[in-house]
């Protein structure tokens, strides 16, 4: 029993590990005023740039790297869309989501599945000491440990935060104040990128050391609703990413319970994402949007 | 010197083409530089993926039946977004929508054909419609955005598929993942001899004829109209939104529903894990595209299914993956978006010393 509970509390921190990195960069991104729904595509990317790199260079680390800055790219590229031009943001979040999905399975065919089947890497392993709650892949103690810490600084304590946050809430106070609103946001945006796709590189870096279609599935949406249960703020998010975390850990578990083993184990695989909606019907009514949420901003 | 975008006074006749045209140039430049890569001329692919459809009544008939689907889903998304809801869960709708129709399907032996097909198009539309219930409901009542509930009963939709394919509805002979034949009760006639375009296109069709009257025409369009360009206006002119949201996010999910009823009882005759591939998905491409007019969105589809029937030919011919096909759409979808940016705005280049 006890174990069980220790092996769902260890599963729990590694599950919640691309949850963190993405809705963190979520927050960022809507922090400065913007739903960027290419999270779901940016992570794919990362996911299928990631694990590339790897495997050409035999390097984890520039294959992380070369994610981070493709996810970057793509926050620039979304940057274009929704503050230069000013584009509807759910049509171009999605539509960057269909163009990453889709340009990344071809150039997974075109590179691997039409010539010598997949692309495989020796992925990170886990640190071995004290237990199964501490054997953590280094990402997830960097995630919970420097990087919510960070941004939580970056957010609420430096200059930079105050004008993310400002741009977010009124472009118009903010612009008069002298902060560029179109430099900021993206910047917001880049930021929010390289972590989104850092987020889907630990999936095919740490976790799988593969790379199938549909590797994300969903869990780029998923960031989003954490973003609104967490109300923009990094701890709760982080906690959010922790209770669905949990759920999905539990489920697996369950799926190990013989009185259960007749149940179709997909019932069980969707129980997260009801449990992420029940949790917003809960938590999320008369949610404190930001100011400038979905709003381009012109000086016109 | 600096460039700004500032509001446009006029609106010339040609600027909306000249914009398309730009778009499309685009497209097949950015486009290339895949194809390329992929090791094949672009301008061979781009033949394949548009021309070889039309070459053929094959061809012309095959892209009709890939568009069959995409008017439907085009449809419900189109509609809903008129009305300001961001309904992105019409994957999720079709698929409910196909299970709720492979019920039919599993039961109608012994079934008048006619009671079959009438029975199977409202079972596709009651499972878009409860597909499309909680979000609807959560949103109008709760005031919870209903872009992430719908976007997350998508995989959702697709595990209870895969479910029911693994669990009660394997099929019993071949023991795949797919459900047995079903009654040919349900079965869509073909309404083009010699080809397999089915009543689906026909649904479709009277579909976006009566979205277009309901908006265009009627009152409660009017209403729909008004809360989606300016809901606290609307609800300042007595209007009840939320009940206009609900209704319309209902109705978005039925024709959503239809569109996996019509794969089901249209073209699969069964019901399999890969029924849509990602239909719902290209319908916000399709709505989108058609810039949420209903007639545009019928021409919006068949370009789209030409080009889905088009990248399986290039594939073939130059042995390049045949998602490029999806590529090619989504960079349409981006590039059409921001070349349409300019109808409203224009570019102007600061000179001199004033700050603006």
């Amino acid at each position: 029993m006890i174990e069980t509970l220790i092996g769902i509390i260890g599963a729990t921190l590694r599950i919640s590990t691309p949850l963190v990195f993405a809705s963190l960069g979520e927050v960022i991104t809507e922090r400065a005023g913007m739903l960027n729904l290419s999270i779901e595509g940016t992570m794919y990317t990362g996911a299928f740039v990631g694990i590339t790199v790897a495997a050409q260079t035999g390097s984890l680390t520039t294959g992380l790297i070369a994610a981070i800055i493709a996810g970057a790219i793509v926050g620039c590229v979304m940057g274009f869309l929704v503050v230069t031009l000013g584009v509807n943001q759910h049509v171009a979040g999605l539509g960057l989501t269909l163009l990453l999905i889709s340009a990344s399975n071809t150039a997974n065919r075109i590179l691997f599945t039409n010539k010598d089947g997949m692309v495989r890497v020796d992925p990170w392993k886990p640190f071995d000491f004290a237990g199964p709650i501490f054997s953590q892949y280094w990402l997830t103690y960097a995630a919970f440990l420097i990087l919510a810490p960070a941004l939580w600084w970056l957010l609420w304590r430096s200059g930079i935060g105050i004008r993310i946050r400002a741009v977010g809430e009124n472009p118009e106070s903010a612009d008069v104040a002298g902060i560029s609103v179109a430099r900021t946001r993206y910047f917001a945006l880049a930021l929010g990128g390289a972590l989104m796709a850092a987020g889907g590189a630990f999936i095919t870096l740490a976790f799988l050391g593969s790379f199938t279609i549909n590797i994300i599935n969903g869990r780029g949406w998923v960031a989003i609703a954490l973003v609104i249960f967490g109300r923009w703020g990094i701890w709760r998010t982080v906690s959010g990413a922790l209770l669905f975390a949990l759920v999905s850990a539990t489920q697996q578990q369950l799926r190990l319970v013989p009185a259960l083993s007749h149940l179709p184990f997909e019932i069980l695989l969707a129980l997260p994402y009801l449990a992420v909606i029940a949790g917003l019907a809960i938590t999320g009514r008369n949610v404190p949007y930001p100011g400038a949420y979905l709003k381009p901003y012109r000086r016109l | 010197m600096k460039l700004r975008i500032a509001l446009r006074a006029n609106r010339p006749w040609w600027l909306s083409p000249v914009l398309i045209a730009i778009a499309i140039i685009l497209t097949f430049i950015i486009s290339s530089a895949m194809i390329r890569w992929a090791g094949a001329n672009p301008f061979a692919a781009f033949k394949y993926l548009l021309g070889s459809p039309l070459q053929s009544k094959f061809g012309i008939t095959e892209a009709i039946l890939s568009a069959t689907p995409l008017v439907l889903t085009g449809g419900a998304v189109a509609l809903a977004f008129r009305a300001g809801y961001w309904n992105i869960g019409a994957e999720g709708q079709l698929l409910a929508g196909a299970i709720c129709a492979t019920v039919v399907g599993l039961h109608a032996d012994g079934m008048p054909h006619w009671l079959g097909i009438i029975l199977v198009v409202i079972a596709g539309a009651v499972g878009g419609m409860l597909w499309a219930f909680v979000p609807a409901l959560l949103r109008s009542r709760l005031g919870i955005d209903e872009v992430v509930t719908t976007l997350l009963l998508n995989p959702v939709a697709l595990l209870v598929v895969t479910g029911l394919l693994n669990g009660p509805w394997r099929n019993p002979e071949t023991q795949f993942p797919e459900t047995k034949v079903l009654s040919e009760n349900i079965f869509f006639p073909k309404v083009y001899p010699g080809s397999r375009i089915h009543l689906g296109l026909i649904i479709g069709i009277v579909a976006l004829a009566v979205c277009w009257w309901v908006v265009g025409r009627t009152a409660g369009g009017l209403k729909m109209r008004a809360v989606g360009l300016a809901p606290g206006a609307a609800r300042i002119a007595g209007l009840k939104v939320e009940k206009t949201l609900f209704t319309t996010a209902l109705a978005s999910g039925a024709i959503a529903g239809i569109a996996g009823a019509g794969e089901v009882a249209g073209v699969a005759h069964q019901l399999t894990d890969g029924i849509s591939p990602g239909f719902g998905y290209t319908g916000v491409v399709v709505a989108t595209l058609a810039a949420l007019s209903f007639p545009a969105v019928l021409l919006i589809a068949f370009v789209l299914g030409i080009i889905n029937v088009g990248s399986f030919s290039a594939s073939r011919a130059l042995s390049i993956p045949s998602t490029i096909g999806e590529v090619v759409q989504a960079v349409l979808l981006t590039t059409v978006v921001s070349a349409l940016v300019f109808m409203k705005y224009r570019i102007v280049l600061d000179k001199g010393k004033h700050r603006d």
